[in-house]
């Protein structure tokens, strides 16, 4: 009987309402899984000395999350409570190989400059996180959007740290992609020539990458200030945690 | 909740998780197999890219997949030598599994070989394999049919540091500097050496800041790998015609 009242209840309110918008945008700003949370940090340390790798783990977290709270949702009232932690650490993990599967097939050398990270999801907390919290009490389609948009703020925080970290620790952009912007460096390759002698570039000659941008410690502070100015702008997020 | 359907509901997901995973495993096995060897066979031609370019005007990295397998099969002749330099009859080169190779004992190692043949112009690309900071290391070294010229390499890492260590694959003007150096020293192997604090001789490139650890991995790596393959590239050079050869060097 209950089931019967779920579809009828998703019919009346609309696919995409108020409450859905709510759900992607939480995640994004003022309920960051990243820095609001602090979860998830382990790996945004590790992946983000570089946007590229960033940019696909972004999107392979959105594409776990997504998914498992989707399945663990549809599942959630057959899972038995004893074992529902392992049974979600099985869909994670089944869904990352799903993952390294597709990008093994597709994508040859994405998932080599990848693999290792791509199978460190699986110990995001992030997305376990959310299945404890949301998909075990909440009907499938809300936590699949859940899903995505925790995904997305875990991602937007490391596309923004890995793009802080590139530009100023090596001096490009999407770097091992196929795009491969040279932002700043010393030589013509660059779009801004450190070694210039004449024209407006000349004012940059006294830059330098910047080596501790490249180490993991950089993306501490990165966030860290990020967290910074999130909470001055908004001082109701200052108690929450 | 009874034990009993625990058990049961454990039982079917793994089965149901596990037949998934078979099954998307088979569907790939082609597909993956297939992108293994043409992402080798990118690696040898990337330690010749500088020659094909010249010849050509073909740029290696925009070649496809088609491309690769094809330019492969009529430029580029596999032989693998085992370790006292004999051929070994009916061996694949792209075969060769290095980091097996490196498991092995000494005496029983197989070297891949690859023979690249531009407009009449020969040039050998020999696989080597060594240790970083984090794994493993590995490169493709092309010398000119002088036996002692670098023509290119390309390296790469199982798990260098971004930034840092995995420089080597990364950084094209790091990677670049090994154009066009010597091996032989007075007659004498010595490889290339990456100096930290930057390059003091014609043996020498510059290492990489805050990757010394990989720079004097590559180095032995560069070293051990060439010498490995010594009484070919001396074979090779002694048909040249030894003298004008220690002339020279």
């Amino acid at each position: 009987m209950a089931e019967v009242k779920d579809t009828k209840a998703v019919e009346k309110t609309p696919l995409f309402g108020k409450e859905e918008k709510q759900l992607i945008y939480d995640p994004l700003f003022d309920n960051n899984p990243i820095t609001i949370q602090v979860l998830g940090v382990c790996s945004a340390l590790a992946v983000t000395s570089l946007v590229y790798p960033s940019l696909v783990m972004a999107v392979a977290v959105v594409f776990v999350c997504g998914f498992s709270s989707l399945f663990t949702s549809l599942l959630r009232n057959t899972i038995p409570k004893q074992v529902r932690l392992i049974v979600q650490l099985v869909i994670i993990a089944l869904l990352v190989t799903v993952v390294n599967f597709v990008l093994k097939a597709f994508a040859y050398p994405v998932y080599k400059q990848l693999s290792v990270y791509i199978g460190l999801i699986i110990t995001n907390c992030i997305v376990m996180g959310r299945l404890e919290a949301f998909a075990m009490a909440n009907k499938p389609w809300r936590s699949f959007i859940d899903g995505i948009g925790n995904g997305l703020g875990y991602g937007a925080i490391l596309v923004l740290v890995g793009v802080v970290r590139e530009i100023f620790g090596k001096g490009t952009l999407f770097a091992g992609s196929g795009i491969d912007m040279m932002m700043i460096g010393p030589s013509e390759d660059y779009w801004i020539n450190t070694m210039a002698t004449e024209g407006w570039q000349t004012m940059f000659g006294w830059y330098a990458n910047n080596n501790l941008m490249v180490m993991p410690a950089a993306a501490m502070f990165v966030i860290a200030i990020v967290i910074w100015i999130q909470r001055a702008r908004n001082p109701k997020l200052v108690d929450i945690s | 909740m009874d034990n009993k359907k625990i058990y049961g509901f454990v039982l079917i997901m793994t089965l149901v998780v596990a037949g998934v995973l078979a099954v998307l495993k088979e569907a790939t096995a082609g597909l993956v197999a297939q992108n293994e060897e043409v992402f080798n066979k990118r690696a040898i031609l990337a330690a010749v890219s500088e020659p094909i370019q010249q010849s050509g005007e073909i740029m290696v990295a925009d070649l496809s997949d088609q491309e690769v397998q094809e330019f492969f099969a009529s430029n580029v002749k596999q032989m693998v030598l085992d370790a006292e330099g004999g051929i070994v009859e009916g061996a694949m080169a792209i075969d060769v599994d290095m980091p097996k190779e490196k498991k092995k004992e000494a005496a029983s190692r197989q070297f891949p070989l690859y023979e690249v043949n531009l407009d009449g112009e020969r040039y050998y690309v020999f696989s080597v394999i060594g240790n970083g900071l984090w794994d493993i290391i590995w490169a493709n070294i092309a010398l000119e049919s002088d036996m002692n010229t670098i023509a290119g390499v390309a390296f790469d890492h199982a798990g260098e540091t971004p930034g840092l260590g995995a420089e080597i694959k990364d950084n094209k003007g790091w990677y670049q500097q090994f154009y066009k150096k010597k091996i032989f020293r007075d007659g004498e192997l010595v490889g290339v050496n990456v100096r930290k604090g930057g390059a003091k001789d014609d043996w020498d490139v510059d290492g990489l800041s805050g990757a010394t650890i990989t720079g004097d991995g590559v180095t032995d790596m560069i070293y051990n790998g060439l010498n490995a393959y010594e009484s070919f590239i001396n074979e090779k050079r002694s048909e040249l015609g030894g003298t004008s050869m220690l002339i020279q060097q």
